[in-house]
């Protein structure tokens, strides 16, 4: 892939709609993503958060009849272009899921097989352990590396999937709810690590908690269902997430970031 | 109505109406229970069925006396003294022929002493009696024997040895084993599930992580679905028309250069009860594959593994303990299954160890049916000790499904 694009930018859509079937589930999304910040997406549940933080990776690919209109670009290619195999797209797009889903292996192997699958040539205990301490995860789990990563916290094992997502050296990081079905403090280390991993990855973020958007993300993106009674979810307001938190330019958004409704 | 009237019962009336609810709870307790009482009193049935017919008195006579060959009781005789007896009694044609077979030296004291008793002093069997008869009248039969056969001798026997396991069928039923008929129920069913597993896993796959869903596939799928509940005996006539017949050059083992036998071998019977255990093993590898969560393979798919890489590395392994229960539980009904085998061509008299799949063979349901319709009450009892074996054989297989389900299973 060329660099023709403006660089800052890690990734953009252009008119997006995601469609499962004749349903229309996103609509229209316009958004330049900066490199190596993190994106929040926010808004009430149904309004299409996941499917459009999916599109990014083509992980909707697996859901029969799903097609999207438009463009996503990155570095000045189209993810969906004729030309383009998903496969590639989630090589270099990562993604952690909402629930901690490691492989039923040992922790080693977790790393080792996403990279092996990937045809990784370098040293493999290295990249291990590289990965471990990029997830912060390493001091923890050094010493029991046989184990099966089963037996880890439910915080440890949300690591571990982040520790085996920047094994394969993506560019860009999704993230799907990553610490809601986490305690308190696993979440707090969950969103410590954002801030270290954004040094050398673009994240974009789906968040219910609002609070959590406006203390890890640089940006945010609001999504509303576009008109009532419409079943199709939408970008209303994209900007810095101070700006959205503080000064929001619609109206809907004030009404949900300050909880008068959603 | 009024929001604030009472149509509930209270007081009395409701611990009136309360007791009838109960009461109604217990009748259809007790009805659920008697249909358990039921399905379990049909199970003892069953078994005492069996059992019954497996042990007890027979009586018999020795149409050559034991002297004539030897001054010792027949129990106390070791085994070369056997060999001897066998060497001078018996003619030394009919010796070399089972030296032949397979060496008098190599042969166990017990089936020295079967050989002593069938070939030199010839059992002859007047009559048997089942357990219950036996245990509960036993004096009367005593009596009944003394009077009739005075010269016979009654025994208190279990039909069911370890002569029994290890002998090949015999035309009397005193000398005649199973042996021929495990071993014919072994290579059959491991044919079929060596046939088996591979496609019916690999449909199961298809169906499961590739097939779209369709108007076609949902046909396919329903049709495998009814395929599973097709009497046997349909299955039996499509062994026949295509392995029999259609494909006897390869059944009967002649394009291998092997000429002395026809289509009905083991391998049509093997490959009939393949296609017959194929539904059951496509269902159940379905069920094993549903049962790996979707979370592990996006998690595959998440990495940049492609569709094979998830199904080899995740989606298989983690299914592999349903799949394996499946497959057994398969075998298990491929193992009584008898109505494909009497179509297909089992052999009914047979005493040869079967050699390989071009063997013509025998089965165990095929070994029971055969001695069930003799006129002979000592072929019931050894029709009855071959159902045992079968029954053991079955509950071992089911066991080992349990077992392996249990261990490999996998939390997610």
């Amino acid at each position: 892939m060329q660099t023709n694009e403006t660089p800052e930018y890690a990734i953009e859509t252009k008119d997006l709609s995601i469609f499962y079937g004749a349903f229309k589930a996103v609509s229209d999304v316009n958004m330049l993503l900066e490199k190596q910040k993190i994106t929040a997406i926010i808004g009430p549940s149904g309004c299409g958060k996941s499917t459009l933080l999916r599109a990014f990776n083509r992980m909707n690919d697996f859901v029969p009849n799903s097609h999207v209109t438009g463009e996503i670009l990155m570095r000045g290619q189209n993810l969906y272009g004729s030309n383009i195999d998903p496969v590639e797209v989630r090589r270099s797009i990562g993604m952690v899921f909402q629930k901690p889903n490691p492989f039923p292996k040992s922790i080693y192997e977790n790393i080792a097989w996403g990279a092996r699958i990937n045809g990784f040539k370098g040293n493999m205990d290295e990249l291990v352990e590289q990965s471990l301490r990029g997830s912060a995860l390493w001091e923890e789990v050094k010493d029991v590396l046989q184990k099966s990563a089963y037996e880890l916290s439910g915080g440890q094992q949300q690591r571990l999937c982040i520790a085996r997502t920047i094994a394969i050296q993506p560019s860009i990081i999704l993230m799907d709810e990553p610490a809601s079905a986490l305690d308190p403090i696993s979440t707090l280390r969950i969103e410590e690590l954002m801030q270290e991993l954004k040094k050398n990855y673009t994240i974009i973020i789906v968040t219910h908690n609002m609070q959590q958007a406006a203390r890890v993300s640089d940006y945010t993106a609001m999504m509303m269902l576009d008109k009532e009674g419409s079943r199709s979810g939408t970008v209303i307001e994209f900007s810095e997430t101070k700006r959205i938190f503080t000064n929001p330019k619609d109206k809907r958004t004030e009404d949900y970031v300050t909880g008068r409704f959603g | 109505m009024n929001p604030t009237d009472n149509h509930y019962p209270t007081g009395e009336s409701f611990r009136k109406s309360l007791n009838g609810r109960y009461r109604i709870a217990s009748i259809w307790q007790a009805i659920f229970f008697s249909a358990l009482l039921i399905a379990l009193l049909s199970l003892a049935a069953l078994l005492y069925n069996v059992v019954d017919g497996a042990f007890g008195y027979v009586a018999f006579e020795y149409k050559n006396d034991p002297t004539e060959f030897t001054a010792k009781p027949l129990d106390d005789l070791n085994k070369q003294e056997l060999l001897e007896i066998l060497q001078t009694n018996l003619s030394s044609g009919a010796y070399t022929k089972l030296d032949n077979e397979k060496t008098m030296e190599k042969r166990s004291k017990s089936v020295l002493y079967t050989l002593v008793l069938e070939r030199l002093i010839q059992v002859d069997t007047k009559k048997t009696w089942s357990m219950t008869d036996s245990i509960l009248r036993g004096n009367e039969i005593k009596a009944e024997v003394a009077k009739k056969y005075p010269e016979a001798k009654l025994e208190f026997r279990s039909w069911l040895t370890p002569v029994f396991l290890t002998t090949p069928m015999s035309s009397k039923a005193e000398f005649a084993g199973v042996r021929t008929a495990i071993l014919g129920s072994l290579w059959m069913v491991g044919i079929a599930i060596l046939f088996a597993l591979p496609i019916g896993t690999g449909a199961a796959i298809y169906l499961q992580e590739y097939a779209t869903k369709n108007f076609l596939n949902r046909i396919i799928q329903t049709n495998i679905n009814n395929l599973a509940g097709v009497p046997s005996i349909v299955y039996g006539m499509l062994g026949l028309a295509i392995f029999v017949r259609a494909l006897e050059p390869f059944t009967s083992g002649s394009m291998f250069g092997i000429t002395d036998t026809n289509g009905r071998t083991i391998l049509s019977a093997g490959l009939t009860m393949g296609i017959l255990v194929l539904p059951l093993i496509i269902i159940n590898g379905q069920e094993a594959i549903k049962a790996v969560p979707d979370s592990l393979r996006q998690a595959a798919y998440g990495i940049g593994a492609t569709r094979w890489q998830t199904i080899w590395h995740h989606v298989l392994p983690n299914a592999l303990p349903g799949i394996l229960t499946g497959s057994i539980l398969a075998v298990s009904r491929a193992i009584g299954e008898t109505a494909p085998l009497i179509i297909v061509g089992a052999s009914t008299f047979i005493s040869l160890d079967p050699e390989g799949p071009f063997s013509k063979f025998t089965a165990l349901p095929i070994q029971v049916y055969q001695w069930t319709t003799r006129a002979q009450t000592e072929f019931h009892a050894i029709a009855a000790s071959a159902i045992i074996v079968l029954l053991i054989l079955l509950l071992t297989l089911n066991a080992a499904a349990v077992i392996i389900r249990n261990r490999v299973q996998r939390k997610y």
